[in-house]
């Protein structure tokens, strides 16, 4: 599997978790992929952190309105029925657990749902726009990412950057495994069939439990 | 009344060592002719609050290109390359801010309030130094209010008066801004008479206005 098809596959999973009436919020990179496998029959409404509900797809080569992007900066369009406020009302519908829903990517997990995702010590330093919010309001969250960075284990015992939020993710989705965050670690429960479990295990530094009705990741 | 006035009469209330708020997401919803502006004053010594610091080429980018700053509060510094080499290596001291708290410290100066308390941040380097209260059994942050000399911000549209109309995303950190500073200057994409706007659509109200320069083309 290339990169692209990697990330489809995942960004394909995640949007399975969706429920009808859903306001959700995707992450930059590989969360916004989500957006493109909607199951048939499933409505949700996207929410963009700098102003709007309702998002829609991006313009296309021509840009035909200027004034509407989302939060990676890229030209997109609005539903209708969407509409646009100001980013305290943006992170109000964010802090005050109005969003079902938030994908983000991750740099490490860890059994307690710890997650960092934004802060490299001298090497990486960006900033962590509206990530902390998100996961601090949003009633659930999803991690969506690859299993591993060059080789190296992502999913830990406990994370070892600096954390973006403590106890905040629910479910952590990747190219191997789906894993749920419960009060006692961590819960393999689907596994991708290309993929044996000991290569599962051997890709995750945490602690699995696994599921009794473990399932083929599909 | 009429708060419409010259670019250059605009620029002259903001002086050295000023902080200066600026509204735009990616510079979406940013006043670039304000910027372009200040960039030809060549102010210095800002302290510029902002959501992102956009572009090396755009948005309030452009102040930090010029190395107009010596302090820059933000929440994501990531798409400009400049503050980013600036802070690494001591030129500018940067403080970075969760976006949701930002705009709320942001409203709090603007409204009078001694502060907001927010779960945002707890268990993480942005709890350091700061107080924790305590609510109903939840524990939050105080995060402190934030005002500014000046705030500069853009408008689709705005009335002789100061009234202020957004369109798309452009809204984002403008509507709070306006109430934060003591001098507060809009530039417009169109600028109509009183009368104009209908009541009704008003987002922004005119109290917070002090100065518009004509941001059309």
């Amino acid at each position: 599997m290339d990169k692209v098809e990697l990330q489809n596959m995942i960004a394909k999973r995640v949007a399975q978790e969706l429920k009808d009436g859903e306001l959700v919020n995707l992450g930059i990179g590989l969360p916004t992929k989500v957006a493109n496998f909607v199951p048939e029959g499933i409505h949700v409404m996207f929410h963009s952190e700098n102003g709007f509900v309702g998002l829609g797809p991006a313009q296309g080569d021509e840009v035909t309105d200027p004034t509407i992007v989302n939060a990676g900066g890229q030209y997109v369009t609005i539903h209708p029925g969407g509409c646009f406020f100001d980013s305290a009302t943006s992170f109000g519908i964010i802090r005050g657990g109005h969003v079902d829903l938030t994908v983000l990517g991750a740099l490490q997990v860890d059994e307690r749902g710890n997650i960092a995702n934004y802060l490299i010590p001298g090497k990486m330093v960006p900033g962590m726009g509206g990530a902390m919010d998100l996961l601090t309001g949003a009633k659930k969250v999803i991690v969506a990412m690859e299993h591993t960075t060059k080789g190296k284990a992502k999913i830990l015992r406990e994370c070892t950057l600096p954390l973006t939020a403590k106890n905040a993710v629910d479910l952590i989705i990747t190219e191997m495994a789906v894993i749920e965050v419960t009060p006692e670690g961590l819960l393999l429960k689907e596994i991708n069939s290309a993929y044996t479990l000991e290569e599962v295990l051997a890709a995750t530094e945490a602690k699995l439990m696994i599921s009794e009705e473990l399932k083929e990741l599909a | 009344m009429n708060k419409v006035v010259a670019l250059e009469e605009a620029i002259a209330q903001i002086k050295d060592g000023d902080v200066v708020m600026v509204g735009g997401f990616m510079a979406n919803g940013t006043p670039e002719k304000l910027m372009d502006a200040l960039v030809a004053a060549n102010i210095k010594d800002i302290t510029l609050i902002c959501n992102d610091t956009g572009f090396v080429d755009k948005g309030s980018g452009k102040l930090v290109g010029n190395k107009q700053c010596k302090k820059i509060i933000a929440s994501h510094i990531g798409t400009n390359k400049e503050t980013g080499r600036q802070m690494t290596e001591g030129e500018t001291e940067v403080q970075l801010i969760p976006q949701g708290t930002l705009v709320e410290q942001i409203r709090a100066g603007g409204y009078g309030l001694g502060g907001i308390l927010t779960a945002t941040g707890i268990g993480t380097l942005v709890e350091e130094g700061k107080d924790k209260i305590v609510v109903d059994g939840k524990e939050y942050l105080l995060e402190k209010p934030i005002t500014a000399d000046v705030a500069l911000l853009y408008a689709a549209k705005a009335d002789r008066a100061g009234n202020i109309v957004y369109k798309g995303s452009a809204n984002n950190f403008n509507h709070v801004m306006a109430s934060a500073a003591k001098t507060t200057i809009v530039e417009a994409g169109e600028i109509v008479e009183i009368g104009e706007i209908d009541p009704n659509e008003v987002v922004t109200p005119n109290i917070f206005i002090n100065y518009i320069v004509d941001g059309g083309k």
